[in-house]
């Protein structure tokens, strides 16, 4: 037994030895671990990211060199540290404790002592470098603002956060990602490929020279420069336009479904997000809860469109062939809803669809939301025909476009009303707001100006985009298929006609523009707040659609201006002021256009606010 | 130069498993060492250039051991013995300290660690006097002069200091065992490791309640139509329990806080997982080192010379004690199961070997032989994959290193040249 005593024990620990390394090389070993490898560094080479252009070649965003001052805390000597400090603008205690905490970070590692000097700073600093031992300056690349519009439409870039780097394995922590906008969109066109040199290291995390001769080792591939849509100088003048007021504008050109201009109120400096300011002031612009001036409106906000819809119901009722253009409706300054009477302001009397559109009747477009009904033997049924209709415009839903955000509005359809008032509870006169585009229809200002493009082409649209040309590379084909409405073409021309008399006879007549046909809407929106819980009424906001020239229409707009009371006030003359400036280059009404430049609505918005007692829809001008 | 009939009779398996293990490690000391400046695998100023100088030096010594007469280690066992006993002694006055142990000679070329030699002296010397005509291992007497031999030697080691190599000594009494002291001795020695390393773990009293179960259940079990020996089991359970009872203060007043720091990783005394981590990164930075090392190898290994870790030198003392980790990482669980299988070969062919002895002295050498690699083996990689506490011994033939490379050559090859005399004796 003696014998095989010892034979046994040499087996036994075979065994032992064999399972624990089964357990070390073959259980607890994860391929992933080769490149989270302690011993081997990846350093990355990033390209510049591309440039983007307004659509006529103008320059948006650049890059700008900004240089980070770094230390090597083991490498640094004695130094004469007023001097040094006087030239980074820090004071000596604020200069130590950073010395320290790169210290406590690594002493044999770089660490950032003053992050993103500008060049003016970097000049006086770089010739006396050389004195401070351990110290040298990093290079890197921000974002450069050749305008100080189209904010929201760019976007900005940011650090990648957890969540990014959660979902994107390129990102590795500390690099920048398109955060809105354009950057977020291009994203990948714009910012390019980095390479990577992996690097062998030892125990103390110095450089042994490449890992495997650099065979694993990329090259970057440089961001590619874009040319977006907008057009910078209406671009610009939009947001001029602007000053102290909310909503959003958004022009198209209706031949391509390229988004011309998007204009959001308030907006901001895109150079306030970049830089050593950048957290300061992206805190103020976040916490902004009331005025949100990084909330666009002119994708995100979902009114009630307003008037601009009757033209949709009149298109319908004429595609359903229960109206002709002649059809005649009396208006009683105003009409009724069972025993209830609902106002009109266009003064009363016969009203046939012209109009009846250029007159903004609310008793005309009653009637022909009713006769659509009337027609199907069901609610239901009606429901069904006049939402497809309605959806055919690109409303109700999302757009598809290539924006970083969006809102899909509003078109309800039988299962919402069936939700609110119970199946078959409900007809069309409980619906009757919806003809007038009150109620509870929405639609964002993009989604009005692309169906004042699809009124403009007669019956068919591109899906709104904002990118024109990857450098070399043609855009998607969705966006050069036209989209077409359930609406026949010749049922356009009577509405085209009727939103022309909107500015010969109608609601926007005295803001014609000579020289220019425009065919447009005018919309005026009842809207509400909660104030301590109250449903208050607030000043109307001032809608507007537009398209011109009515002939060969180059421009289709859609203003929105919250609290701008009726449609041809504030978001009329905008409108038309646009249309002039895209037209024909420069504004010939000087005095509307300043009267625009300066007018404010900022007592409107600070009514609710106030916590006083306040009139609306007042008069003062 | 030597008769053909040792180059006939020599056991030729354990030639190539003991070539297979020198040349692969040589090339993983070549690897752990290797830096790209460097072309010729014979630069001597380079670590692997040394090793196959060493590995040169060992063959010549295996020649002349071989070309002497067989009687020879026998014969004069005694002397070497007390050579070896005078050169550890020098040490205390003209040893050469290396890294805090003063184990070294400092013979200019290189550092002669005699404790390399007098472990094959030591055996030689154990295997001599157990052999005598007049020893006889059942008397207390005998036993204890054949401890002594052991304990001398390992007496003067521990203060060089040199826990691990003085640790090899007492693995040379298992000879003891296979010629016929009681298995008692050793069960005694394996239940107080038992209770060392339990109480470490538990405490006394839980080790006491365990002991008092585990004493009744065995009694219970054997149905006892005899008398329960009241007295010795009694005394035995006292004993423990006095013995538990002093690990602690052994543990906590004898022990320096490096050894209660290697134990208690060991033992995974630290039950809060996020300081036992920290433990692992700062006080056990070698053991996590090498068995990271090792399992970032995975199945199939980096391949040779591209381990990151070996060349990043993340491992302490990679090419010495912790020479296994770049066969982990750089040949995977492939390469390490080989290196396993080969000495796992070695070990067993040379217990076949010494079983076929009929000398009494070349059957004991062999035991000594098989006792000093297998602690070895087992004490090495046991620690560098993290079974086993930080206890710094090379793995033969495998680790860099000209004494030990030398010694164990030497160790194996008087072993195989008595082997081959085994027909003609007839003691």
């Amino acid at each position: 037994m003696k014998k095989f005593l010892l034979s046994s024990i040499i087996i036994i620990i075979g065994i032992i030895f064999v399972g624990r390394l089964s357990y070390l090389q073959i259980f607890k070993f994860s391929p992933s671990q080769v490149i989270e490898d302690t011993a081997v560094k990846a350093i990355y080479d990033y390209p510049e990211r591309g440039y983007i252009y307004d659509r006529n070649g103008k320059l948006l965003v650049a890059n700008q060199p900004a240089y980070d001052v770094m230390v090597i805390p083991r490498e640094v000597k004695p130094l004469d540290t007023l001097e040094f400090c006087t030239l980074l603008g820090l004071d000596k205690d604020q200069f130590i404790k950073k010395l320290k905490k790169a210290r406590i970070y690594s002493p044999r590692l770089p660490s950032v002592v003053v992050p993103q000097l500008s060049k003016k700073d970097y000049a006086r600093l770089q010739e006396k470098m050389r004195k401070y031992e351990g110290f040298y300056i990093q290079k890197r690349s921000l974002r450069d603002y050749a305008t100080i519009s189209a904010a929201n439409v760019l976007g900005y870039i940011s650090e990648v956060n957890d969540r990014d780097l959660e979902k994107n394995p390129y990102y590795i922590a500390g690099e920048l990602t398109g955060r809105t906008g354009v950057e977020k969109q291009y994203e990948e066109t714009l910012r390019g490929k980095k390479g990577v040199q992996y690097i062998q290291k030892d125990r103390f995390n110095r450089d042994l020279g490449p890992f495997k001769e650099g065979k694993h080792d990329t090259l970057p591939v440089q961001g590619k420069d874009i040319h977006i849509t907008i057009d910078k100088i209406l671009q610009e003048y939009g947001e001029k336009l602007m000053n102290g007021k909310r909503g959003g504008i958004v022009a198209i050109e209706p031949s391509s479904g390229e988004i011309l201009a998007m204009i959001s109120g308030p907006s901001y400096d895109p150079s306030l997000l970049v830089g050593r300011e950048r957290s300061k002031n992206y805190s103020k612009l976040y916490y902004d809860s009331i005025a949100k001036p990084t909330w666009d409106r002119s994708v995100l906000a979902q009114p009630s469109p307003g008037s601009p819809f009757k033209t949709l119901n009149a298109l319908i009722a004429l595609q359903e062939g229960v109206m002709t253009t002649k059809t005649k409706v009396r208006c009683y300054n105003g009409f009724y809803v069972g025993s209830i009477k609902r106002g009109c302001h266009c003064g009363g009397g016969m009203r046939d669809m012209n109009s009846g559109i250029y007159k903004s009747c609310n008793a005309y477009f009653a009637h022909t939301f009713r006769k659509i009904y009337d027609k199907y033997p069901t609610t239901d049924e009606g429901m069904d025909v006049w939402e497809k209709h309605m959806k055919s415009f690109g409303l109700g839903g999302y757009l598809g476009s290539d924006l970083y955000t969006g809102s899909p509005g509003r078109i309800p359809g039988k299962a919402y009303y069936d939700r609110i008032y119970g199946d078959n509870r409900w007809s069309s006169s409980f619906i009757i707001s919806n003809s007038i585009g009150q109620g509870e229809v929405a639609a964002t200002p993009i989604q009005l100006a692309n169906m004042t493009a699809a009124i403009a082409n007669k019956g068919y649209f591109y899906t709104p985009h904002i990118i024109k040309e990857i450098a070399g590379t043609s855009i998607e084909s969705k966006f050069t298929q036209r989209k077409y409405t359930t609406i026949d073409k010749e049922h356009f021309e009577p509405i085209i006609e009727g939103m022309a008399n909107v500015y010969k006879y109608g609601t926007a007549k005295w803001i014609q523009v000579k020289g220019i046909d425009i065919a447009g809407k005018t919309g005026t929106v009842e809207n509400f707040t909660k104030i301590d819980g109250v449903r208050t009424q607030l000043t109307d906001h001032s809608v507007f659609i537009a398209f011109a020239p009515v002939e060969n229409p180059k421009i289709a707009i859609a203003v929105y201006i919250e609290n701008g009371y009726f449609g041809g006030r504030y978001a009329g003359h905008i409108a038309s002021l646009l249309i002039e400036k895209y037209l024909k280059g420069e504004i010939t009404r000087k005095d509307l256009e300043q009267r625009m430049l300066e007018k404010t609505l900022e007592h409107e918005y600070a009514k609710p606010h106030s916590g006083e007692p306040f009139k609306i829809n007042e008069y003062v001008w | 130069m030597f008769g053909k009939s040792v180059l006939k009779r020599i056991d030729w398996f354990t030639i190539l498993l003991y070539v297979l293990l020198a040349g692969i490690g040589w090339i993983n000391i070549y690897s752990s060492t290797y830096s790209e400046n460097t072309s010729s695998i014979f630069d001597f100023s380079q670590l692997y250039g040394k090793q196959l100088f060493f590995i040169g030096v060992s063959f010549v010594a295996i020649v002349v051991i071989l070309a002497l007469e067989t009687s020879f280690f026998e014969r004069f066992s005694s002397v070497l013995y007390v050579i070896g006993l005078i050169s550890l002694l020098g040490l205390f006055v003209f040893g050469k300290t290396v890294a805090g142990a003063t184990s070294w000679y400092n013979l200019g070329f290189f550092n002669l660690q005699p404790s390399e030699f007098v472990k094959i002296v030591t055996a030689l010397a154990l295997a001599k006097y157990l052999s005598d005509i007049q020893t006889d291992i059942n008397r207390r007497k005998d036993q204890l002069y054949a401890f002594l031999i052991v304990l001398i030697p390992t007496i003067l080691i521990v203060p060089q200091p040199d826990p691990g190599s003085a640790l090899v000594f007492l693995a040379l009494l298992f000879v003891l065992f296979r010629e016929g002291v009681p298995l008692f001795y050793l069960v005694i020695a394996f239940l107080m490791v038992l209770i060392f390393v339990t109480t470490l773990m538990f405490g006394t009293i839980w080790v006491g309640i365990a002991l008092g179960l585990i004493i009744i259940l065995f009694f219970l079990l054997k149905k006892t139509s005899f008398k329960v020996p009241i007295l010795p089991v009694a005394s035995f359970f006292v004993i423990a329990i006095v013995f538990s009872l002093s690990v602690n203060f052994v543990f906590n007043s004898v022990f320096e806080q490096r050894h209660r720091d290697r134990f208690g990783l060991w033992l995974r005394l630290e039950k809060d997982p996020k300081k036992l981590e920290e433990i692992r990164k700062t006080i056990g930075y070698n053991t996590h080192q090498s068995e990271k090392a090792i399992e970032s190898g995975g199945f199939f290994g980096k391949g040779f010379l591209e381990g990151t870790r070996t060349k990043g030198g993340f491992v302490p003392e990679q090419h010495s004690d912790y020479i296994f980790t770049t066969v982990g990482e750089e040949w995977g669980f492939v390469g390490t199961v080989t290196i396993i299988i080969l000495f796992t070969l070695l070990l067993l062919r040379l217990v076949h070997i010494a079983e076929r002895q009929k000398s009494a002295f070349n059957r004991m050498y062999g035991y000594g032989v098989i006792s000093i690699l297998l602690i070895h083996y087992f004490i090495n990689i046991g620690m560098v994959i993290g079974i086993l506490p930080t206890i710094g011994i090379p793995l033969p033939f495998f680790s860099y290193g000209g004494s030990s490379m030398l010694g164990f050559s030497i160790l194996l090859f008087i072993f195989l040249k008595l082997d081959t005399n085994r027909l003609n004796e007839w003691h």
